[in-house]
């Protein structure tokens, strides 16, 4: 096992997010919804984080905030030394465009697409990225370049969707719910994809899962409730993507 | 390409019914556009230019007889450039191929004709020569319904005398581009012509040597032409002067700038109707569109495509479908304006009537087309490019739905619960359901004002033809004569009834308003003509006062009950203060009816006629042309019943020229609004629909729910659309009165009954394209998929 990320972490000098003080509310009819309280949390270069909980923890709204997807209604986010919350809507869009790789739980590929078409869409729009074949390699898809997502599995789906999210290099890769919509054979071979990426690239990535047992690949391990941050774990014992079972 | 042009391509060829459905009324919008401002460009290219090249007057008078050296007075006047005299008189042929005689006018021609005003377009043939004698031009649309060619000879009488004339050209003439003789109602080149003859053999025919009857000016630029007018008419006065008036008064202009001033009408308005629905239609399409594609958009914003790109990426779908229609609208325009050419250059003659298509017209039809289509849509290609991704990641929040104005009133109970998903559908999007609405009625509202002048030209046909004018042959006489002509023709074979009339050309006054026109002096004797207005109602003809139109009284400001001054033109040339005892709402012209006793009393001629109406016995019509041709005084002859076959053929025929467009255009506006607001509701609904299939609806059943609101919203259009077109056939009939014409306000019930016909149609034809549609409902990935 490649234990450098750990080292990284272990390291905890150069954060690469740092969220402090964020809270959010939004509205949705009469209710008002306070989806985060005042969360404190670093994102540090080249490590592998899992973000656990309960759905309606605030887990997605957290890495919706530091990926530049939503704005915190207060509080302050820093990408390396640039405060993210002061960014415009267009900086915010060019934030996400050179350095943030998505992957959302329902894969969210566009269905007349093909999967080389999809990572194409990153990479028609960013510099130095790779070539959308060689984003699909690393995601194990080179024989299904050509195929439509309804051609694919669920499976297989999201693996373009990991391909499209890193196509780019991003420094850094938010999953949500990666595996959610996938059975547990399915859902391992994705992880092991977001795996390789974060190894072989140094990607920082943050993954977010309602699901334990993912814990166990994380170097440190964020437990939400109720718009707080329950727990930070440190995980001595990471494991490899393909040891896992749920 | 770019993956996000590929993206657009195939979201394109996925929805190409739409698109071309939507295109298609673009495309009509363009085409209407670009046929009539390129028929403008024409027109008015063609027209400037022959009245520049031929040197059209700008200043008109007849008179009766004025010595040579007058001219020089008239030159005087300031800011006239050129004068030039001539005699014209009426002339009656006897043409072979013609049972009654045929009548015209012949114009004097200068010394050189290629000099002075007015100058002739030499069509055929030679200009006729100084020494030879009786050699004639004629007028190209007389000689061609004639077949006469240089070299023939025709009959005619001149001043009462039987002369043999030798054709020696045809031409054209900037005055008559639009022949019509004076009193008809429509141009008949067998019976009406212009012809022209050397001056010196004019003034020797009519007895005017150094003499003229008639003059043309034109002016400096810059120059007041009423000025001029007022002192010309100071001049003519002693000389009989019938009064000056200015180009726009014209006959033959004011026909040619009707027809640009009814262009112009077109070029706004039915661009607006077609380009409005278009971008309604862009409207509901790329909002549903943005709308499905909720979560793309997200995810396109997520990996860092700008709001700008977004917008752009279906902002481009819009240009897209909008320059295909642009360049499909332009090209069926450009072919229905070359062929509205040909159709004019049977009404208006001009050396030849060149098709121009300007580049700047196709580029302002873009333009036009570009803006509208944006302004569809400005709304939902911002509400895209606003779209928070972290929002719109979420799953659309449940259309919220409330109870319907049914319910509220508590009759749910007799509604039927699919009926109910229908109308809560309905009520929930007010705005797009009203619009549907509105675009179906439109279609609805073309086909009523499209079937309406049809019915107004048969109301006018069988009410001028059959009501009005109860004779069968208008005699006019080569001057006011003497009655004892009226006993002459009374006993020619044949003749049943006959009622004489005098035409006087007047000045009418009121405050400082004057109106030159024609005063109609009739007995009505035997009800041979009738006074009627446009809805058939009959008006007395006055012992003393003057019956005018309603557009003549209206230009003099004056009411019934009103005075009017008469200042007489001819004779002895009285004036005379006299009531208005009655309007008559008719159909062309600035018209004034008196008695005819009244008339001669006012000009101190007893029995003194310029016509009669005449009721004939068919059998005897050939002896009573026979007659006729041998009586001198006689300088036309009118049949009516030719000029309504004259009528009849041309407007029948370019009414049903123009008719299959109309319906063409209206069925394309209903099909593509029904067809777009099933294809959205169905989108909308599909997963709904496959609910209820699985439920264990059966197709019918869920086709009812689908195509019922497609009924409901074709139902409730109709009557709107009816009651629209209604009104827009109110509006063309108010807004074509000009002084030539007016449109009776009539629809026949039959063409409510049709327009609501084919819209029904329309509206089955497109249920039944969304209806295979929904057959091939896929239950199960319906039902998997995530909106």
């Amino acid at each position: 096992m490649d234990t450098s990320p750990v080292e990284k972490v272990a390291d905890r000098t150069q954060p690469v997010f740092s969220a402090r003080a964020i809270t959010k509310t939004y509205q949705v009819g009469e209710l008002e919804i306070h989806a985060l309280r005042g969360v404190n949390l670093d994102l540090f270069k080249g490590e592998f984080m899992v973000l656990l909980g309960p759905s309606g923890s605030g887990k997605s709204t957290l890495l919706n905030i530091l990926g530049g997807l939503d704005v915190p209604t207060a509080g302050q986010v820093n990408y390396l030394d640039h405060n993210l919350t002061a960014y415009s809507d267009s900086a915010m869009t060019l934030f996400r465009r050179e350095h943030v790789g998505f992957v959302f739980q329902f894969y969210n590929l566009i269905p007349n697409l093909t999967a080389r078409e999809n990572v194409a869409l990153i990479t028609d729009i960013t510099q130095d990225p790779m070539s959308p074949d060689e984003a699909l390699e690393i995601v194990g898809l080179r024989d299904r370049i050509n195929h439509f997502p309804a051609q694919l599995s669920g499976g297989e789906q999201q693996r373009v969707a990991v391909a499209r999210a890193i196509a780019k290099r991003p420094d850094v890769l938010l999953c949500d719910e990666p595996t959610g919509a996938l059975d547990s054979t399915t859902g391992i071979i994705v992880l092991e994809a977001i795996e390789r990426v974060n190894r072989q690239l140094g990607t920082t990535t943050a993954v977010i899962t309602h699901n334990a047992a993912i814990a166990n690949m994380a170097d440190r391990v964020v437990s939400m409730s109720g718009g707080e941050i329950a727990e930070i774990h440190i995980n001595q014992n990471k494991r490899p993507a393909h040891e896992i079972t749920w | 390409m770019k993956a996000i042009h590929i993206k657009l391509f195939r979201d394109i060829a996925s929805l190409k019914g739409q698109a071309a459905a939507i295109g298609l009324v673009m495309a009509c919008g363009v085409a209407t556009f670009v046929m009539s401002l390129s028929l403008l460009d024409s027109l008015n290219g063609t027209l400037n230019t022959y009245y520049e090249q031929n040197r059209f007057a700008q200043v008109f008078a007849h008179l009766k007889r004025a010595p040579l050296n007058l001219n020089e007075r008239i030159a005087q006047i300031p800011g006239v450039a050129h004068v030039q005299t001539r005699i014209v008189e009426r002339i009656t042929l006897d043409m072979p191929d013609l049972r009654e005689p045929a009548s015209g006018q012949i114009i004097s021609l200068p010394p050189n004709p290629r000099e002075g005003l007015n100058l002739l377009y030499l069509r055929a043939g030679r200009f006729p020569s100084g020494t030879r004698s009786r050699e004639i031009m004629v007028s190209q649309r007389f000689a061609h319904s004639h077949r006469l060619e240089p070299g023939d000879s025709v009959q005619a009488i001149m001043n009462g005398r039987l002369e043999t004339l030798r054709v020696v050209g045809i031409a054209l003439s900037p005055e008559y581009i639009y022949l019509i003789s004076p009193g008809s109602i429509f141009p008949d080149n067998k019976r009406y012509g212009i012809f022209w003859m050397a001056r010196h053999e004019m003034e020797a025919a009519f007895d005017m040597k150094g003499a003229f009857n008639d003059v043309t000016l034109s002016l400096m630029p810059g120059t007041n032409e009423s000025e001029v007018i007022t002192r010309l008419d100071q001049l003519t006065e002693h000389y009989g002067g019938l009064g000056a008036y200015q180009r726009d008064d014209q006959l033959s202009h004011k026909f040619v700038a009707n027809e640009i001033h009814g262009l112009r009408g077109m070029t706004i308005i039915v661009p607006i109707i077609f380009l409005g629905v278009a971008a309604f239609l862009l409207n509901i399409v790329i909002a549903r569109i943005i709308s499905t594609q909720r979560e793309q958009i997200a995810v396109l914003k997520a990996m860092g495509y700008r709001n700008i790109e977004i917008g752009l990426h279906f902002y481009s779908f819009v240009m897209l479908i909008t320059i295909l229609a642009v360049i499909a609208g332009s090209l069926f325009g450009a072919w229905m304006g070359r062929s509205m050419t040909v159709l004019y250059t049977e009404y208006f003659d001009f050396p030849s009537l060149q098709y121009t298509l300007k580049p700047h017209v196709l580029l302002l039809g873009f333009l036009v087309s570009t803006a509208s289509a944006s302004l569809g849509v400005a709304h939902a290609l911002r509400v895209a490019m606003r779209l928070p991704p972290a929002e719109a990641m979420r799953p659309q929040p449940p259309l919220s739905f409330r109870p319907t104005i049914l319910e509220r009133l508590g009759l749910h109970r007799i509604v039927p619960p699919p009926i109910r998903m229908i109308l809560r559908q309905l009520e929930r999007q007010p705005i797009k359901t009203g619009l549907s609405i509105l675009g179906i009625a439109l279609a609805t509202a073309i086909l009523v004002v499209g079937s309406f002048t049809q019915d107004a030209v048969d109301y006018f046909l069988d009410l001028q033809f059959n009501r009005i004018q109860q004779y069968d042959i208008d005699v006019v006489l080569a001057e006011q004569t003497n009655d004892t002509a009226l006993s002459t023709i009374r006993h020619m074979p044949g003749v049943l009834a006959i009622e004489p009339y005098r035409s006087l050309a007047v000045r009418l006054r009121s405050g400082h308003i004057d109106r030159r026109t024609g005063v109609l002096g009739l007995t009505q004797s035997d009800g041979l003509f009738q006074l009627l207005s446009m809805d058939g109602r009959s008006i007395t003809l006055p012992e003393n006062g003057i019956i005018l139109s309603t557009r003549l009284a209206e230009e003099l400001h004056v009411r019934a009950g009103d005075s009017v001054t008469i200042d007489v033109l001819e004779g002895r040339r009285p004036s005379l203060s006299v009531q208005v005892s009655g309007l008559i709402n008719d159909f062309s012209g600035l018209s004034a009816y008196m008695n005819l006793n009244r008339i001669n009393k006012l000009m101190r001629q007893q029995h003194t006629i310029g016509g009669a109406f005449l009721l004939v016995d068919p059998a005897y019509v050939d002896a009573l042309y026979e007659e006729l041709h041998n009586t001198p005084r006689v300088a036309a002859v009118n049949v009516k019943s030719a000029t309504e076959e004259n009528f009849r053929k041309t407007i029948a025929r370019n009414l049903g020229l123009v008719r299959p467009f109309l319906i063409g255009f209206s069925v394309i506006i209903a099909f593509s609004v029904i067809y777009n607001s099933a294809r959205i509701s169905l989108s909308e609904r599909s997963r709904d629909l496959a609910t209820l299939r699985v439920l264990g609806f059966t197709r019918r059943e869920v086709s009812m729910i689908q195509l019922g609101e497609l009924a409901i919203l074709t139902t409730i259009a109709i009557p709107i659309g009816l009651a629209l077109g209604h009104y827009l056939s109110w509006l063309t009939s108010k807004s074509s009165e000009s002084e030539l014409v007016r449109i009776p306000f009539i629809i026949e019930p039959s063409t409510f009954v049709q327009a609501a016909v084919i819209v029904a149609l329309a509206s089955v034809v497109s249920g039944l394209v969304v209806g295979r549609h929904l057959d091939k409902l896929d239950l199960i990935s319906v039902l998997k998929s995530r909106e």
